[in-house]
């Protein structure tokens, strides 16, 4: 049996582990990663990037059906959904090759197969073809094994009636209905795919409100925008069961019957360790994650954990953040602590949707006075000439101090606008630098300004 | 995982070294982070000293009794496997102006030998050291000073200090706001942020950060008795606090132009005023010197000029009055300061100025209290003391002298009587106002104090 040394071996190559395996390679050290799938995990392979695929064919979709806004008159327009997903499967194979090359640059060696620990700095790799191999890492081991998509109690996710996002991203085939329950980023993202491309959709949330987590004006706005578009939105429901009836599923709640050929269950993601080999080594859980101190070491010493599995918010860019602390710490370094109330949470349905900080109502909770701005996007020049009018820009600042406790976007380049917000905050900047930092005409940023300066009681645009 | 050193912390802006009184940890101990690890005696109070991390105190560089100069690693905490040797091996170079308190720890194969022998701390410490650039003005001040630092050498090491370059304050926007709305002086805080940058954080914990000074008072020096055999005399080494009067006093006599005016006040009515307000029930006591603080603090709100500071290029003139208050122990003199003593009321004043005094006498001053000033009051008035001059204390620009309250034959209408006069001494700096502008002060000051009902105004 073979038996290989390395400073660090990573488990998981998603982008919490692939990141730390960079990083601690970097440092000069020797990494090994282990990978059950492809490299790159859920995110390049299975959700974040190949769902951008899909919303950017969704996207152009929704431009040619407006085409005649344009002066553009298109005939015979032919959505192909199979050509959508093809597509999409091309951009994670770049992105996943892409992981594998950064492997070879940074001299990480990748080992196919599932890896369990044997000890605190032992990781068994059992290949696909049953052979193992024994890593021992000389420094530290970092677990980076991500989520999988949990169910509703009694409910199996079969990918075929019922149908989880790993499933909904390699599907060819639409379905003619389809039920999404659970209207957070991912059941929402998918709801803009399917809608683009002719499916009755009807999204189910539990919650009083879709995108729960985000600020209450950004779900009103959303829930305006997707039912002007056709999507049944029906919120604060109950499922109490899913079974195969009727068009394909039937789906009973406590706010009547819904049918559908198809269900997405969207309600969330839970740790996956099963089979990592923590309740032997006895490594502490809380709710379900790895709990972790803020280097991101478990209650194992030398035994690390990042990403999904080590707890919320289960963010791709909070995974990467964690893998780069996780790997300076092991390495002698002294990382700066993430500052997890200042992660950008950003979904990509149309219009997009953006926040950092807290909502209104948390803020309110603080018992501070708050100054709050807003400025729509339908006064904003640039976006009138995008036709992209839809939503708005708030901004929410302590009154006293002018902190910028919390900034919601939702509209056009929302994703890419929350950034101005994000480094800001990261300064500490107040909302007078915002004020004072002179925002090219014409673009959508502006409609950050305005909203700043909307919260100092004198936007001029509204 | 980490490896914290210990070093010499930072406590006034003056703070240029510091004398380990004695380590409540020794090598060995285990230590929490917040445990006290030593007391430290400043040119000013005692501290005592957290630890900002956690493990084995492993090495203790700086022996009770010895000096360092400030950023100078005096101890070591980390876990038991941890190789120290290159935390200590670095001693010489890390942190600056230390090459001379620990020459042997330069050498990682002394450093080695567990009971490598400590730095010496001899005055040439002072003669030896290069400028020290930490006299800007955003000098840390906090008591909590180790800096937490990786196992891989300097690279990655912060400069938490203040810059070379001497004015400005990093601080982040939201850290600048919060301060001016409540108050906190930036330039007393350490900045935790990259590059010691001061954020949010600190300033928040600058307020609710507890009393740093030691609990105890410290014995005084002994000071042997001359015997009638015994030797012609002795040298009697210079406490912290003598050291840094006779390092600093020259700093201002020499450099600092000074110019004195005098005035001689009637004090009849303020001595009386003061006589009626202390046979009030339940009142503190109100002290000549605390309606003289009220005065010449309310005098300087209308006469700026003498509330401001030289800066070389410019003058600094302060809107606020932080007045520094001398107060005399057996072994020196100390200035703590009474912020924004304009606006506060005499009973205010009374009240605060003699907790400040009673904590000076015991070297429980918090270090915010001790820097700062933006003019001074000395009084030797108990004393007897007809009048003086006193050495303004840079960087202000004046400090007043208090004479004492006498009773001296007057000439009244009608003939000689007898009143109760007192001498006022201005000590101006030249580079920053003139005589006229003393003298106008002066004047102002006297009508107040001779028309003491407009300080209880």
């Amino acid at each position: 049996m073979a038996s290989q040394k390395f400073d660090i071996v990573v488990v998981g190559t998603g982008p919490g582990g692939y990141v730390s395996a960079i990083r601690a390679a970097q440092l000069g050290l020797s990494v090994a990663t282990v990978e059950d799938d492809r490299p790159g995990g859920v995110c390049l392979n299975w959700g974040c990037i190949p769902t951008k695929a899909l919303l950017r064919n969704a996207e152009v979709v929704q431009l040619f059906e407006k085409a005649e806004t344009f002066g553009i008159t298109v005939q015979g327009m032919q959505p192909d959904y199979a050509s959508a997903v093809q597509r999409s499967r091309g951009v994670a194979d770049r992105m996943a090759k892409g992981v594998e090359f950064l492997f070879r640059k940074n001299k990480i060696t990748l080992f196919p197969g599932t890896g369990t620990l044997k000890s605190k700095n032992v990781v068994e790799v059992r290949g696909k073809d049953g052979a193992t191999t024994t890593l021992e890492a000389g420094r530290a081991v970092i677990l980076a094994t991500g989520s999988e998509p949990k169910s509703l109690p009694g409910v199996a996710i079969d990918e075929k009636l019922v149908i989880s996002s790993n499933g909904a991203v390699r599907n060819e085939a639409k379905p003619k209905s389809i039920i999404i329950i659970g209207a957070g980023a991912v059941g929402v993202e998918f709801a803009d795919v399917y809608r683009s491309y002719g499916v009755e959709v009807t999204l189910l949330e539990a919650l009083p409100r879709i995108v729960p987590v985000e600020d209450e004006e950004v779900s009103a706005q959303l829930t305006r925008s997707l039912s002007r578009r056709g999507i049944t939105i029906k919120t604060g429901v109950k499922v109490s069961a899913v079974k195969p009836g009727g068009a394909g599923v039937v789906v009973d709640t406590d706010g009547g019957r819904f049918e559908a050929a198809q269900v997405l269950m969207a309600v969330g993601r839970g740790a996956r360790t099963k089979g990592v080999g923590l309740e032997a080594l006895g490594v502490a859980m809380e709710r379900g994650f790895v709990k972790v101190s803020p280097t991101m070491e478990t209650s194992v010493k030398g035994v690390y954990a990042i990403g999904d599995m080590a707890g919320a918010p289960l963010l791709a860019h909070k995974a990467m953040a964690e893998g780069v602390v996780a790997a300076e710490a092991i390495a002698g370094k002294n990382p700066r602590p993430i500052d997890y109330g200042n992660v950008p949470s950003c979904t990509y349905c149309r219009p997009q949707v953006a926040s950092i900080g807290l909502t209104e109502a948390k803020a309110k909770e603080g018992g501070r006075e708050l100054a709050i701005g807003k400025f729509p996007f339908t006064a904003n020049g640039k976006a009138v000439a995008l036709g992209e009018t839809e939503g708005f820009v708030k901004v929410i600042a302590d009154k006293k101090t002018g902190e910028i406790l919390g900034v919601h976007i939702i509209g056009p380049e929302a994703t890419e606008m929350i950034h101005e917000f994000a480094v800001g905050r990261t300064l500490e900047a107040t909302v007078d630098e915002i004020m004072h930092t002179i925002h090219a005409h014409p673009t959508l940023s502006e409609a950050a300004l305005e909203a700043t300066l909307a919260a100092l009681g004198h936007a001029i645009h509204i | 995982m980490a490896v914290t050193k210990v070093v010499m912390p930072k406590l006034s802006e003056q703070m240029e070294s510091g004398k380990v009184i004695k380590w409540l940890k020794k090598e060995g101990d285990r230590v929490q982070s917040g445990d006290i690890l030593a007391e430290v005696e400043t040119d000013k109070a005692d501290v005592e000293m957290e630890a900002f991390g956690a493990g084995v105190l492993r090495k203790i560089l700086v022996s009770a009794g010895d000096t360092a100069p400030v950023g100078a690693l005096i101890g070591v905490i980390a876990d038991e496997s941890e190789d120290i040797n290159a935390v200590v091996g670095q001693a010489g170079g890390g942190a600056p102006a230390q090459a001379a308190a620990a020459p042997s720890a330069a050498k990682p194969a002394v450093a080695e030998r567990p009971s490598a022998a400590p730095p010496q701390p001899k005055s040439e410490d002072h003669a030896a050291r290069k400028p020290s650039p930490s006299r800007g003005p955003e000098a840390p001040t906090s008591p909590r000073v180790a800096e937490v630092v990786a196992q891989q050498p300097a690279a990655s090491m912060a400069p938490a200090g203040p810059s070379a370059d001497g004015g400005r304050v990093k601080a982040s926007p939201l850290a600048r706001k919060i301060a001016a709305q409540s108050g906190v002086d930036l330039k007393l805080i350490q900045g935790s942020g990259p590059g010691g940058r001061i954020v949010r954080r600190d300033v928040e914990a600058s307020q609710s950060a507890p009393p740093a000074a030691a609990a105890t008072a410290p014995a005084l020096r002994p000071v042997a008795q001359p015997a009638a055999t015994g030797p012609e005399f002795e040298d009697v080494p210079l406490t912290t606090m003598r050291a840094a009067i006779a390092k600093r006093m020259p700093l201002s006599k020499a450099p600092v132009p000074h110019f004195y005016v005098t005035t001689e006040v009637a004090m009849d009515r303020a001595w009386a005023l003061r006589e009626e307000l202390n046979a009030l029930d339940g009142q503190p006591k109100i002290s000549v010197n605390d309606l003289i603080i009220r005065a010449a603090a309310l005098t300087l709100v209308h006469h700026p000029g003498v509330n401001a500071s030289f800066q070389g290029e410019s003058i600094r003139v302060f809107h606020r009055v932080h007045m520094g208050i001398a107060v005399a122990l057996d072994e020196g003199l100390i200035t703590p300061v009474l912020r924004d003593t304009q606006a506060k009321s005499l009973v205010q004043i009374a009240v605060e100025a003699r907790d400040l005094a009673e904590r000076a006498r015991q070297r429980k001053l918090r270090t915010q209290e001790l820097s700062g000033a933006t003019f001074s009051i000395s009084n030797l008035g108990m004393y007897d003391v007809r009048d003086f001059s006193a050495i303004i204390n840079p960087p202000e620009g004046a400090i007043l002298a208090v004479g004492a309250v006498r009773k001296v034959p007057v000439v009244t209408e009608d003939g000689l009587g007898v009143g109760r006069r007192m001498a006022l001494t201005i000590s101006c700096d030249h580079r920053v106002m003139d005589g006229a502008m003393g003298a106008r002060y002066l004047q102002d000051l006297k009508k107040l104090l001779e028309e003491p009902l407009r300080l209880l105004v």
